[in-house]
């Protein structure tokens, strides 16, 4: 696809009216990281971005009693600076720490990394971990789905052609609460998940699970919510065993390919390993917490 | 194509340029603006060495488009020292025979100026993690390390 058109609308609602226009294909831009990288692809196809970095509350958050509103299209690089989204969503800000280089952090976003729903970004797994919701508005008005319905397939999701991704919502959680995301490369840096892992854990004064959320990435077509990882967690201690058959669930539910990162039985033993560790990480920082 | 006229800061100055909607920053920076200090390598993100600062923030300028430089303040090496006035970071480079082919060295300067801006005292550790966007075939990095460990020192008085 070929650039012919730059848009840089101030409001949700001039955005959306590019978006209807069909001279051309619109493409939305946030970080631009994935975009600028297909922009330069072959194919001629004449294009318009359509830059949402202007629209107000898309750069920005609030972090309230309720939970977190965040702009989707915030930098990374900004995102894992805000200790007070550390201190409530350590997990979730690891998992934004780990896209890129320092360089890429500086544009890419969550928002972004959603959208572009690679089947091993770093974020999706992490959001899923902490029950985030995303606020979808389009000409017919706004809707809001879990993340983990959001993205349909490899590089596609649920929004239509004329709708965007306006806030990404996460509930405050529980006192007692903590998150933790892992991911397996090779490399110490600066590479593609062969599997990753964000569990987030609640547990009651005496130590016992009494909520969980386990989502795994890079081991199937979208990154996937593994309730039954996060049954065999709730009800314990976060002990070795429950641990164990939370990591069993995990590799159970695992459908990858064999690629030039891993084969799929690596991925799928792989996958169990790192939310035995996410979980056992997101325990700790919660008898932390509470 | 039309091409988009766009009003910016590029270290420090009020610049306007003219440019395609598909132009990236790097190739106005090189192409329209003769700031070739800035280096093309991958083109893709990944090996730093068109790195400058766009408000404040480190990132490639392959992966930033012309356009969205209006209104924005664009850092890039030929803004970091002059050749009869080296910034600390440059003299240490040399002192260090940081460099051999010199095509990553704009890019791992401006790197390490805005790692050094926002951490005065990193750990090698933490140093060698934020220049990893930026790849060096020459020297095996080590003395790029010792050459930004150094610059780190000196800058907080240290040296």
């Amino acid at each position: 696809m070929a650039v012919v058109d730059y848009q840089a609308p101030q409001s949700i609602e001039d955005a959306i009216g590019i978006l209807q226009k069909t001279d051309i294909k619109s493409k939305v831009m946030a970080g631009g990281t994935d975009l600028i990288i297909q922009t330069k692809s072959q194919t001629a196809d004449p294009v318009r971005v359509v830059d949402l970095k202007h629209i107000d509350g898309m750069m920005s958050y609030t972090l309230d009693d309720g939970g977190m509103s965040l702009g989707p299209a915030m930098s990374c690089a900004e995102f894992t600076t805000l200790d007070d989204v550390k201190a409530v969503y350590p997990g979730l800000s690891e998992s934004a720490y780990l896209i890129g280089s320092t360089q890429v952090q500086g544009r890419a976003s969550i928002g972004g990394n959603l959208c572009n729903a690679s089947p091993a970004a770093d974020t999706i797994p992490a959001l899923i971990a902490n029950g985030a919701q995303c606020v979808i508005e389009g000409n017919n008005g706004e809707r809001v789905v879990a993340v983990e319905d959001f993205v349909t397939g490899v590089a596609q999701n649920c929004m239509a052609s004329d709708e965007l991704l306006k806030q990404i919502t996460i509930p405050r959680p529980a006192p007692g609460s903590s998150d933790a995301y892992l991911r397996f490369i090779p490399r110490t840096e600066m590479d593609i998940a062969v599997a990753g892992a964000g569990v987030s854990v609640t547990l009651d004064s005496s130590g016992k699970c009494t909520a969980a959320r386990v989502a795994i990435g890079a081991v199937a077509v979208t990154a996937l919510l593994v309730r039954e990882a996060a049954e065999a967690l709730i009800g314990t201690a976060v002990d070795e065993q429950a641990l164990d058959a939370a990591a069993a669930a995990a590799s159970a539910a695992a459908k990858p390919i064999t690629d030039r990162r891993g084969t799929a039985e690596y991925r799928t033993h792989v996958v169990g390993v790192l939310v035995k560790r996410a979980a056992k990480i997101a325990a700790e920082r919660a008898r932390g917490v509470k | 194509m039309t091409k988009v006229h766009v009003t910016t800061s590029i270290n420090g100055d009020e610049t306007e340029f003219l440019c395609e909607p598909h132009d990236t920053l790097l190739d106005v920076l090189r192409n329209d603006l003769s700031l070739t200090g800035t280096k093309e390598g991958c083109g893709s993100g990944d090996c730093g060495a068109c790195s400058v600062t766009l408000n404040g923030r480190l990132v490639c300028s392959c992966l930033v488009l012309g356009v969205e430089a209006e209104g924005a303040e664009v850092g890039t090496i030929e803004g970091v020292g002059e050749a009869d006035n080296l910034n600390v970071i440059q003299e240490k480079f040399l002192e260090h025979a940081a460099l051999q082919c010199g095509i990553c060295t704009p890019g791992l300067i401006v790197s390490t100026q805005a790692l050094l801006a926002e951490n005065p005292s990193p750990t090698e550790e933490e140093a060698r993690y934020y220049l990893a966007g930026n790849l060096c075939r020459c020297t095996g990095y080590d003395k790029i390390i010792r050459a930004v460990m150094d610059s780190a020192e000196t800058m907080r008085g240290e040296g």
